[in-house]
């Protein structure tokens, strides 16, 4: 653990009174993998369900019963695992770890310890600065789920649902190479990003089915990795950020206080954004650790790994690497488009054909500021590739203006339709018969006779005159015609 | 009408085809037999209108000539099995009115062969004990006495009650099930036939888990045939316990007429162990004589680790009963003992729900799990597993079968042993090397001591090859001839 002593760059470096310090974090996800059934019974695993509906006798741990693997389940981690460019054991083992809680009806959670079924991968990162940052995977195991307490149904007694028991998860075990809360953010969006690439887990943090605990310590730099603190409740990315900065904080005073820093686990209170501890080292339960009985050593073949590799999408990396070779995109708008493959895909289908950079800006710039400004996701936009395309191809023909193609893309965002056929039933097309525009431009020079004078000493002054005209044409007056009349007319050529 | 009861498994099959007698008269006369044998304890709970309903359609089957392999037999269940309903408890108070939504699938194997069900057997607590005073409803009484000596005895645990019943004649045969002896050891101490099957024979599928990776199901019966032919309903491969074995399951009941000429029978030297009482020694020899005689090749074999067996086994098997017993919260089902908070109903629910040897091995097996001792205590053991099974290996390259003492002495009294739990777990010494190895094993009566108990003999096959051990058994059988206690109960 230990090797690992990535040095962060001076930037990343934190102030504290008596110098500055590093912070190293390491994550460990637990990743809701994307199955109709649990991990070891067939009950469902469908969201939102009404309590304990979704629980079968393997769930509720009624006497007798036993686990049988969902093999659907192994085949979405070893998938997740391929996607993380990590070793996927062919040999794996389940362990119990042994504990008592009523959410946890077994009294232990079948989980993986010594043996797990993902062993070494990496996450890349392209931070806003242009760092690219290696985020190590120390290993992928696959475990249960455990229900839920509900504490807030009743005001002495605790509920149970058993709903969430034995849905499998993934725990992703990222080695502490991570050095400040930006990347800490950066490394859990892309990992969701590549999760949801996978179809392995829905990346979905509000409901549960992506969790983060964040393994924060700090060190001069150049230093031995300092104690870590384990900090637990962590359920947004902004969150996370706000964990780390106030964890690493609390822990350079005490250190700066001449105190030392606990190994222990803290929990993060969202309303404070602090974090507070939850129990010490020395409170730490023993699990008891040992292989589960009832399920014998998971043996995978080769060839079933192989198929599932062979069946892997394109992952972001690769699609980004690939979206600024074909289509010329900047490094920048590439990321912004394979951040979710949904938006890539919507911006292949605009780009099909057509100028790619163009579909790219009405992409990022106009399409995803609208679905923002309404709060929709891209899967559920009310425009199409199609008619975003139509759109674009209206102005490369020069049939309408940049700026009529804002207005129709409003229009089309409201009340739908063809972009072509909009634009011919409002006359939304630009005028672009020089006559017409000559005795617009003509109109104008003549009321603003002052300003023409003007303009002969002050070139600048035509763009007011084009700005006039096209306020006169309703902006269905090609602006380049109109730009190459002004300047004729005033004589600034 | 109680001459029924005393007839083997195989002799009311031929009974029911020939229109001796219906399965309806077969199982009154039993339950008439179980409501007068109270005083053995061996019920603990009796299903009349159950029997009575399975037997009516018995007698249909039989009429409509659509006979089932085990039709109109009735069975007894040891409490440990699930069944649908009905009492479900292994025989524990932390499992109080449990009856559960659903049928183990060793039992309901039994049922679609036409077996008749008389109800739910003691047994020690959750199957840990060798004497089956561990039960939360009692101790059972062993149908057998020492000549001219009312004192009552054991018949061994875990599945006393259910070697009582068959002994008693209170049922035709029954299901037990065997971790480190739990079945051979109760067939030996009451002259009744117990198999004990490959790990992963039968399924453990609506078995309360004791010890998972040594639990087997098997049956108990008066003769080695009757063991045969209940062997075969209840064995098969189950998906939903992924460590039970897709192996066909053959009809073992040829193996019963096979000859044993050339089969090579192993004699450990290490089970000759100091203090066994000489009567368990002749009788051994009794038994290498009559394989001899028989026409097999008579090997001496060593296993040498056979000595580490029993201390090993009473670390994994507690280890794995500490975890499997953790579910028993008081949280879903069975008692509950409310308390101040949540640990403390979980404290008094499990002080009170669980017996002493429960509450003994749960706290053996938690302590060589944690942090620091597991090494030295759990991953020994397992490595001690390991080279016992070796052992086995090794000398399954030289013999087909093994032939053992099943215990080192007879049945004891009630009450004799029960102070110290060492003295109690040596009556295991015999049978609990074949389940850390995994292996099939069988004891058949062959021979009663000075005092008039019944001693048994102990076969011990290569994994799957439990037709090797009827094929011994027989010869055990065959030589030593059939024991039945003298009814004093009923």
């Amino acid at each position: 653990m230990n090797k690992a002593v990535r040095e962060a760059a001076s930037q990343k470096l934190v102030e504290g009174a008596t110098g500055r310090w590093e912070i190293v974090v390491g994550m460990e996800v637990h990743a809701q993998v994307t199955s109709q059934a649990k991990l070891f019974s067939g009950a469902s695993t469908r969201f939102g369900a009404d309590p304990n509906t979704n629980v079968s006798l393997v769930d509720a741990a009624m006497p007798g019963m036993l686990p049988v693997i969902n093999e659907f389940c192994i085949a979405q981690a070893v998938r997740t695992g391929l996607g993380l460019q990590a070793k996927i054991n062919l040999r794996s083992v389940f362990d119990r770890k042994n504990y008592f809680y009523p959410d946890l009806p077994q009294g232990y959670q079948i989980s993986q310890y010594s043996d797990p079924l993902v062993g070494e991968g990496v996450v890349q990162l392209d931070m806003p600065d242009g760092e690219r940052v290696e985020v190590g995977i120390e290993r992928i195991h696959v475990e249960q789920d455990a229900g839920k307490s509900l504490h807030d149904q009743h005001p002495a007694k605790t509920y149970v649902d058993l709903n969430r028991t034995g849905v499998a998860l993934m725990e992703i075990v990222s080695r502490p190479d991570l050095r400040s809360a930006d990347e800490a953010r950066a490394y859990l969006t892309k990992l969701r990003t590549i999760l949801r690439y996978l179809g392995t887990c829905d990346g979905n943090m509000e409901e549960g089915s992506l969790r983060a605990d964040i393994n924060v310590s700090v060190r001069r730099p150049g230093e031995p990795l300092g104690t870590r603190c384990e900090v637990k409740n962590v359920n947004s990315i902004r969150f996370i950020g706000q964990a780390i900065e106030h964890e690493a904080r609390r822990q350079i005073d005490l250190i700066e206080d001449g105190g030392t820093v606990e190994q222990e686990t803290r929990l993060f209170d969202p309303r404070t954004g602090a974090t507070r501890s939850m129990r010490s080292k020395e409170e730490a339960h023993d699990y008891r650790y040992f292989p589960d009985p009832d399920l014998l050593p998971l043996e995978l073949e080769q060839s079933w790994v192989d198929a599932i590799a062979a069946d892997l999408p394109e992952l972001p990396d690769d699609k980004k690497a690939r979206l600024i070779a074909e289509y010329g995109l900047s490094a920048y708008d590439a990321g912004i488009l394979v951040a979710d493959w949904e938006t890539a895909d919507f911006f292949e289908k605009v780009a099909a054909g057509r100028d790619g950079k163009a579909a790219a800006n009405w992409v990022i710039n106009d399409l995803l500021g609208a679905l923002n400004r309404d709060g929709r996701d891209i899967t559920d936009s009310p425009l199409s590739p199609d008619q975003l395309g139509a759109i674009i191809e209206l102005i490369g023909e020069e049939v309408i203006s940049g700026k009529i193609a804002k207005e129709l893309f409003e229009i089309v965002w409201t009340e739908g339709g063809d972009p072509r056929d909009i634009v011919e039933a409002r006359g939304l097309k630009q005028v672009t018969d020089t006559g017409a525009i000559e005795a617009a431009v003509d109109e104008v020079i003549s009321a603003n006779p002052d300003k023409a004078e003007q303009a002969k000493a002050k070139p600048n002054l035509a763009g007011w005159f084009v700005g006039q005209v096209m306020k006169a044409t309703g902006g269905k007056a090609n602006p380049q015609a109109v730009n190459a009349l002004v300047k004729k007319k005033l004589g600034v050529e | 009408m109680s001459d029924l009861t005393t007839l083997t498994i195989a002799e009311l099959r031929d009974g029911y085809a020939r229109g001796a007698f219906s399965a309806r008269e077969v199982a009154d006369a039993y339950l008439a037999a179980i409501a007068a044998s109270r005083g053995l304890n061996a019920f603990i709970h009796e299903t009349p209108e159950a029997a009575r309903a399975m037997a009516a359609q018995s007698d249909q089957r039989l009429a409509e000539g659509a006979a089932r392999p085990l039709e109109g037999i009735p069975l007894g269940i040891k409490d440990l099995f699930c069944t649908e309903g009905i009492h479900s408890q292994a025989a524990s108070h932390i499992l109080d009115g449990f009856a559960p939504p659903y049928e183990s699938t060793v039992t309901a194997k039994l049922w679609d062969d036409g077996a008749v069900m008389l109800g739910k057997l003691n047994m020690d607590e959750f199957a840990m004990g060798s004497s089956n005073e561990s039960s939360y409803y009692g101790p059972v009484t062993n149908p057998w006495r020492r000549n001219g000596d009312e004192t009552p005895l054991v018949p061994g645990g875990s599945s006393g009650g259910s070697a009582a019943a068959v002994a008693a004649r209170l049922c035709a045969g029954a299901t037990a099930t065997d971790t480190g002896g739990s079945i051979r050891q109760p067939a030996a101490f009451t002259g009744t036939v117990g198999v004990k099957p490959t790990y992963g024979r039968c399924s453990r599928w609506g078995i309360v888990a004791f010890a998972s990776s040594l639990d087997q199901a098997g049956p108990l019966a008066r003769d080695v045939r009757d063991a045969a032919i209940l062997m075969r309903s209840m064995a098969g491969h189950d998906p939903k316990d992924t460590t039970s074995v897709d192996q066909p399951v053959p009809d073992y009941e040829p193996a019963l007429d096979q000859s044993v000429k050339g089969l090579r029978v192993g004699v450990p030297r290490e089970y000759r162990v100091d203090g066994m009482p000489a009567e368990v020694e002749r009788l051994w020899e009794d038994g290498v004589n009559w394989f001899r005689d028989a026409g097999a090749e008579i090997v001496d074999v060593s296993l040498p680790h056979t000595k580490y067996a029993l201390p090993a086994y009473y670390i994994v098997a507690p280890a794995e009963a500490s975890s499997n017993l953790a579910r028993y919260d008081g949280v879903r089902y069975g008692l509950r003992v409310e308390g101040d908070d949540l640990i403390d109903m979980y404290e008094k629910t499990r002080a009170a729900g669980f017996g002493r040897e429960v509450k003994r091995r749960v706290l053996i097996g938690t302590y060589v799990l944690s942090a620091g001792y597991y090494d030295a205590y759990y991953l020994k053991a397992q490595k001690v597993r390991t080279l016992i099974k070796q052992d086995f290996e090794h000398a399954f390259d030289k013999v087909d079968i093994l032939l053992t003492p099943t215990t080192p002495n007879a049945a004891f009294g009630i009450g004799e042993v029960s102070g110290d739990p060492v003295q109690m777990y040596i009556n295991d010494i015999f049978t609990v090397p074949a389940n850390m190895a995994g292996l099939p094993g069988i004891s058949v009566p062959a021979g009663l001591d000075a005092a008039g108990l019944p001693l048994g003999l102990q076969v011990i096959a290569k994994p799957f090859d439990e037709a090797a051990l009827f094929r011994g058994g027989m010869v055990i059988e065959r030589a030593a001839g059939r024991f039945a206690p003298t009814d004093w109960w009923s």
